[in-house]
């Protein structure tokens, strides 16, 4: 079986699936990677199925395969080089075992992956791989571990790039009114869609905290609710007025008032957002949130979809090669090559 | 009985892309809990409904919003709501009654003899009405398997402490509000620590990891406190379960 070997893991790295599903009345969230659109990509990329388990890293990295193995990196671009050399991001490549993998400093944005062909199979623990670190499930993981990789698909691999979706640097999120926007008065909630934010430094799985200048966003009535069922995306306003946006490890109930949910769609955004990032929110209807609205399997078949009709292309090639070594053309504007 | 135009609950609201929010009330009240935990029952059953939960007054469901217009469900809910008098229904019919052993006071329950005190009552009273109280699981949540038991009579609605410094071992039984709490985790917590248990709600490697489902009843009965370690070695901490039925 092929392994994994960490030779150095960062702070804040953990494996992370789609999350698990079914136990919200039991009080855990489903969790899941931050970015399940960065999941997707990845899976689309070694040609394997989104369910599968890839490493989430906010710091940086240095492992190794025991095995010949197919990765792609997908998410907030870092530094990447393979025995020193640089490699591309959103892409795939092949690791021989002895060649070094390292993942430095993010250049934009928070939460980069690294999936194996394969996926990685760790135990499974109520149903799923991923860390969820408040529930105190997934593995901790430490300098040294070894973790065990899935058999890779069958279908030949090959180098091949994605062209990547910017979703770092803030920007306008689209948000639904819920249960308890109505408890905002009108003027509250007008003045909460004309602030412009800044996602500050603190941020986690958990949530993110919006900063931004001027009063807080207090409801009528003060703050003595009935805990009420949270969703991720929701944008909780504490005691002082400070909106966070809760994230996929969110608490299950909470009293807190919520003045209105983040779009799925959008919800990787906000996590990825890099500190400092401008944000704002625009209320949009049910009807408009569905139309742009699309299932994570589904960004799992659109992206497989774009790399086949890339591979249609009788200039396949000269493409793959200049996204991956990073030279001549860069067809796709992607800013990680110099 | 309350009425629909008096209140203006039941609610439904969209909660996110996918979801629809069922609210019997805004302020804690007993019948609003029990209507939310007859409701889900209800609502568990459809085959197009992917999951639900509650919180202590309301129903949740999630569904795929690209098969199932938010308007059909909304509709649907609203044919069932007008069925009945949610607010005196029964308790689900698959809940069941549970009885944990528990150690009350000293080291077990350090607050045991303050909490009494401010309710104005003393230890071995305390102890007999807790261990005799049949509490319901209102909702589980704050963290995995965490439940809010309730209600306790009116002299037990004593206040948190606000300072969390104090943390409980796992398996620790707190009060405050007219509700219990049963610790699945080492915790920092405001709750006022009464007793322990050595019954673990969220057990993360065993196939059924969770034990409490929301509308189960609890009654914690007294046990001396050298039985404590026997309870530590036995299957699900000693406690025993049975259908209400």
């Amino acid at each position: 079986m092929t392994t994994l070997i960490l030779h150095r893991t960062g702070p804040g790295t953990s494996v992370q699936d789609l999350g698990r599903s079914g136990y919200l009345a039991q009080g855990l969230s489903r969790g899941g990677a931050a970015d399940p659109i960065a999941l997707a990509e990845g899976a689309a990329l070694l040609n394997q199925p989104p369910a599968l388990a890839a490493l989430e890293i906010v710091s940086s990295i240095e492992v190794e395969v025991t095995e010949p193995t197919w990765i792609a990196l997908t998410g907030a671009p870092k530094k990447a080089s393979r025995d020193g050399q640089p490699l591309s991001w959103n892409a795939c490549h092949r690791l021989a075992p002895g060649q070094r993998l390292t993942l430095g400093a993010a250049t934009e944005g928070n939460y980069a992956y690294l999936h194996l062909a394969g996926g990685i199979e760790t135990p499974q623990q109520v149903g799923g791989r991923g860390a969820h670190l408040t529930a105190g499930l997934g593995p901790t993981l430490s300098d040294g571990m070894r973790l065990p990789i899935g058999p890779p698909p069958a279908p030949v691999q090959r180098e091949r790039a994605l062209p990547s979706e910017d979703r770092f640097g803030g920007g306008e999120i689209r948000v639904l009114a819920g249960p308890q926007t109505g408890l905002f008065p009108a003027e509250v909630l007008e003045r909460f869609l004309a602030t412009p934010f800044i996602r500050t430094a603190w941020g986690n799985r958990q949530g993110v905290k919006l900063g931004h200048e001027g009063e807080g966003f207090r409801p009528a009535g003060g703050l003595d609710l009935m805990s009420e069922v949270i969703v991720p995306g929701d944008i909780q306003v504490t005691g002082d007025g400070t909106p966070y946006v809760l994230g996929p490890e969110c608490q299950t109930i909470g009293g807190y008032p919520r003045i209105a949910t983040v779009a799925p769609q959008d919800l990787p955004r906000v996590m990825q957002a890099t500190p400092g990032a401008r944000l704002r929110f625009r209320m949009v209807t049910l009807e408009e949130a569905l139309a742009s609205h699309r299932a994570i399997e589904r960004v799992h078949e659109d992206a497989s979809g774009q790399l086949q009709a890339q591979e249609a292309n009788p200039y396949h090639n000269l493409m793959v090669h200049n996204l991956i070594s990073g030279v001549a053309i860069d067809i796709f504007d992607n800013k990680d090559e110099t | 009985m309350k009425s629909d135009q008096e209140t203006g609950f039941p609610q439904i609201s969209p909660l996110g892309i996918d979801g629809l929010l069922v609210r019997f009330a805004d302020r804690f009240d007993d019948s609003a809990n029990r209507a939310a935990l007859a409701f889900r029952e209800l609502a568990d059953e459809m085959a197009d409904v992917q999951e639900t939960s509650t919180s202590l007054g309301a129903v949740y469901l999630r569904f795929d919003p690209h098969e199932l217009p938010h308007a059909a469900l909304m509709d649907r809910l609203r044919g069932l709501l007008a069925e009945r008098n949610w607010y005196n229904a029964p308790l689900p019919a698959n809940h069941r009654i549970w009885r944990i052993p528990t150690v009350y006071g000293g080291a077990h329950g350090p607050q045991l003899d303050a909490t009494a005190d401010l309710a104005g009552t003393d230890a071995d009273s305390a102890i007999e009405e807790l261990s005799t109280a049949r509490l319901r699981v209102m909702a589980i949540g704050f963290a995995p398997g965490f439940p809010y038991l309730g209600q306790l009579p009116e002299r037990w609605n004593l206040p948190r402490h606000d300072d969390l410094k104090t943390a409980v071992p796992p398996g620790a039984l707190c009060l405050a509000i007219r509700q219990c709490v049963l610790f699945p985790a080492q915790s920092p917590t405001g709750w006022r620590h009464v007793g322990s248990t050595a019954f673990r709600s969220f057990r993360p490697d065993h196939d059924q990891p969770f034990l409490l489902q929301p509308g189960d009843e609890i009654l914690f009965p007294a046990v001396p406190a050298r039985d404590f370690d026997r309870l530590t070695e036995a299957p699900h901490g000693g406690a025993s379960c049975e259908p209400a039925q």
